[in-house]
């Protein structure tokens, strides 16, 4: 049964049905109503956890690897300047293969400092080991919760997950939300069996320092375990699909009116919903390929589906200074169709319909370019 | 049996029970696997240790050979008494009763890693943090570090015509840590085995965090001979240099005196990364000592 509540909340409920051992948590907005409702479980007895008030999203990320690290579930959130500040610990857990999973309410880097949406966050991480799922919407981030555990914890990936939101037009917004059952996402996600863990009966040391005679197959390992990825998430969607009965296409994207279309657009996240909604107003000839993982890449999937289209737009809320727009710029690197590359809604700005509108329109001239959009510079 | 099966046999049984093993890649004269063994040893194989990225990372855990006979995690420089926190709160909620040790250098406890450290005391977690202070960043070459004493070469406090080595005294991290609440706070030598693994014990004993400050002669970058290591850090103790107190549950106590304090020169002058001081200057660190211990036995039997 469907319920209203704000996504924050949701996500809340969504982990505290999967049950972390440990949250280690320090506030910044827009992530603050997530950890908030966390603690407020923790205080009620609800989520048998320990909840740590840290001093630092650095301390944050390090207290969950720490947890984590001794065979439990360790969970925590964040966004933006926090986000930045987990940065060097965030390639260590990706590095010591711990499948920690993380939401990050999607808020733009400083300066000048802000606290409304964009990817300046997530995108700078995405180089570094982590898989990185973007939300549409408030069932989405539930769904993609409850499959991120099975996802990062299968032996062949053991790979950490960032879970995106758009801040604020996600994290703060109620939605009528299907929440399964706790039992049901229990028995999905399963017990957490770490291959190695601290265990003073079993003892391991984790974290060792590498030199150039082996650094290299580290990486190449963790490449390997993000292309495995793919297969995991596309059979975990699946079996989410068969259990629980919502379609989140094959995990790594979703289409959308793409069928018999000449022209696509490319993107990820809430702004998905706009795009549909001018689509199903007056509009046949685009379809949107939306992207649910932006790491590991669809590559092969992305080459598929713009297969016979005359041209392919990328839209992103996030600018690569001095390149142009970065998932633009990734998509370029597979696809054989003319792509235009917009960049719009930083920091929380709207996009309308008339951006949209205009967006297409220029799609259909089928060229590659790349355009602001919504820009108020003369 | 031969003499020589005899000698191997001792030796596997000896390997066993230190829980840092030989063949590590410390320095010839090098303290840590003293104080890092003295810790485990005395705590036991039920121990989890998070250290920081420093000499101890260095010598004890290079791909794919390792030192640790017990659990221990590395992550990064700064954040090891985070790395700590986490690791006890999944043991608290796993129901272990383990120790949790968190190792770390000067540089990732007095610097960089100071927050976490605080955060982690201020938390009360039950995890007993030990630093190994070899007043410098020595992992990354000799460079100056809060911890550095007064007039110390090293590569970032050089000895130019103007400046004259550091400029300032060290942070008295173990006070601080007493005044945050720490349940058990405490200085050690190496020179003085019974004393520190005392308190590594009474340490043991006690619920919440707590805090050993360990000097940690370092021949590379104090410029001594690598045989005079224990000489060095016994001169530290016997000039009054290095304060030997513990501070249980606020209760300040010395727990060694000399019965005579050396001059502050015997210890200074045989470490060449003091070898410019002036007269002046080594007065200036005489009367510092002098301060220090009318400070010190002011405390005595003061809950701070």
């Amino acid at each position: 049964m469907k319920k209203v509540v704000e996504i924050s909340h949701a996500i809340a409920e969504v982990v505290s049905k999967v049950g972390p051992k440990v949250i280690a948590a320090y506030p910044i907005t827009p992530q603050t109503h997530i950890v908030e409702r966390l603690s407020e479980l923790v205080a009620n007895g609800e989520l048998d956890a320990e909840y740590l008030n840290v001093e630092s999203e650095h301390s944050a990320m390090s207290a969950t690897m720490g947890a984590q690290a001794c065979g439990v579930r360790a969970y925590t959130a964040t966004a933006s300047q926090g986000l930045a500040l987990m940065h060097e610990v965030l390639s260590v857990v990706a590095g010591e293969r711990l499948p920690v999973v993380i939401h990050v309410a999607n808020r733009t880097l400083s300066a000048p400092l802000t606290i409304w949406n964009d990817w300046s966050d997530s995108f700078p991480e995405r180089d570094n080991g982590w898989l990185q799922f973007y939300a549409e919407n408030g069932q989405d981030v539930v769904d993609t919760t409850i499959m991120a555990y099975r996802i990062a914890e299968n032996h062949n990936v053991l790979l950490p997950v960032m879970i995106n939101i758009d801040g604020f037009i996600l994290s703060h917004v109620y939605e009528p939300i299907d929440m399964p059952d706790t039992k049901d996402v229990k028995d999905f996600v399963g017990e957490y069996n770490p291959i190695v863990k601290l265990d003073v009966n079993d003892v391991h040391t984790i974290g060792e320092y590498a030199t150039p005679d082996n650094f290299q197959e580290f990486k190449e390992e963790q490449w390997n375990a993000m292309m495995a990825a793919k297969d995991v998430i596309k059979s975990v969607t699946a079996e989410f699909k068969e259990k629980f009965g919502r379609d989140h296409g094959d995990g790594l994207v979703e289409t959308y009116n793409l069928d018999g279309a000449k022209h696509a657009i490319i993107t990820m996240g809430s702004i998905v919903g706009t795009f549909k909604h001018f689509i199903d107003q007056e509009v046949d000839d685009v379809g949107i390929i939306k992207i649910r993982s932006f790491r590991p890449f669809p590559r092969e999937e992305l080459i598929e589906l713009t297969k016979g289209l005359e041209s392919v737009g990328v839209f992103e809320k996030v600018i690569s200074l001095g390149l142009g727009g970065p998932l633009a710029h990734e998509v370029r690197s597979v696809v054989k169709t003319p792509v235009m590359s917009f960049v719009g809604g930083l920091s929380g700005r709207d996009v309308t319909l008339n951006d949209v509108s205009h967006i297409f329109d220029k799609i259909r001239e089928k060229k590659s370019g790349f355009e602001w959009i919504g820009s108020k510079l003369k | 049996m031969d003499r020589v099966k005899i000698e191997v046999m001792h030796m596997n049984e000896r390997y066993e029970k230190l829980l840092f093993k030989p063949g590590h890649t410390a320095c010839a004269g090098c303290p840590i696997p003293i104080i890092v063994r003295t810790v485990l040893n005395t705590l036991g194989k039920n121990t989890i240790v998070a250290f920081g990225t420093s000499c101890l990372e260095i010598i004890s855990s290079q791909y794919p050979y390792n030192a640790w006979g017990v659990p221990a995690m590395h992550s990064a420089f700064e954040n090891t008494a985070a790395i700590a926190s986490g690791i006890e709160a999944a043991q608290k909620k796993l129901g272990n009763k383990v120790n949790v040790v968190a190792f770390a250098g000067d540089g990732g406890t007095f610097d960089i890693g100071l927050q976490a450290l605080s955060g982690m005391v201020d938390r009360g977690h039950n995890v007993l943090y030990v630093v190994y202070d070899n007043e410098s960043y020595a992992n990354t070459g000799i460079q100056r570090s809060s911890a550095t004493p007064f007039g110390a070469w090293t590569t970032t406090s050089p000895v130019g015509k103007k400046i004259h080595g550091n400029k300032t005294f060290k942070k008295p991290l173990a006070l601080m840590m007493a005044a945050q609440g720490a349940k058990y706070v405490a200085t050690a030598s190496i020179s003085n085995l019974p004393d520190f693994k005392r308190k590594v014990q009474r340490a043991a004993e006690i619920e919440g965090p707590k805090f050993i400050h360990v000097l940690n002669p370092c021949p590379t970058g104090w410029k001594f001979d690598s045989s005079l290591t224990v000489d060095v850090a016994k001169l530290s103790v016997e000039t009054g240099l290095w304060v030997l107190f513990e501070i249980d549950h606020g209760k300040f106590r010395i727990t060694y005196k000399p019965k005579e304090f050396k001059p502050v020169r015997d210890y200074l002058m045989l470490q060449r990364r003091f070898k410019h001081l002036t007269d002046e200057e080594i007065n200036k660190i005489q009367e510092r000592v002098k301060e220090d211990w009318s400070m010190y036995e002011g405390l005595e039997g003061v809950k701070i």
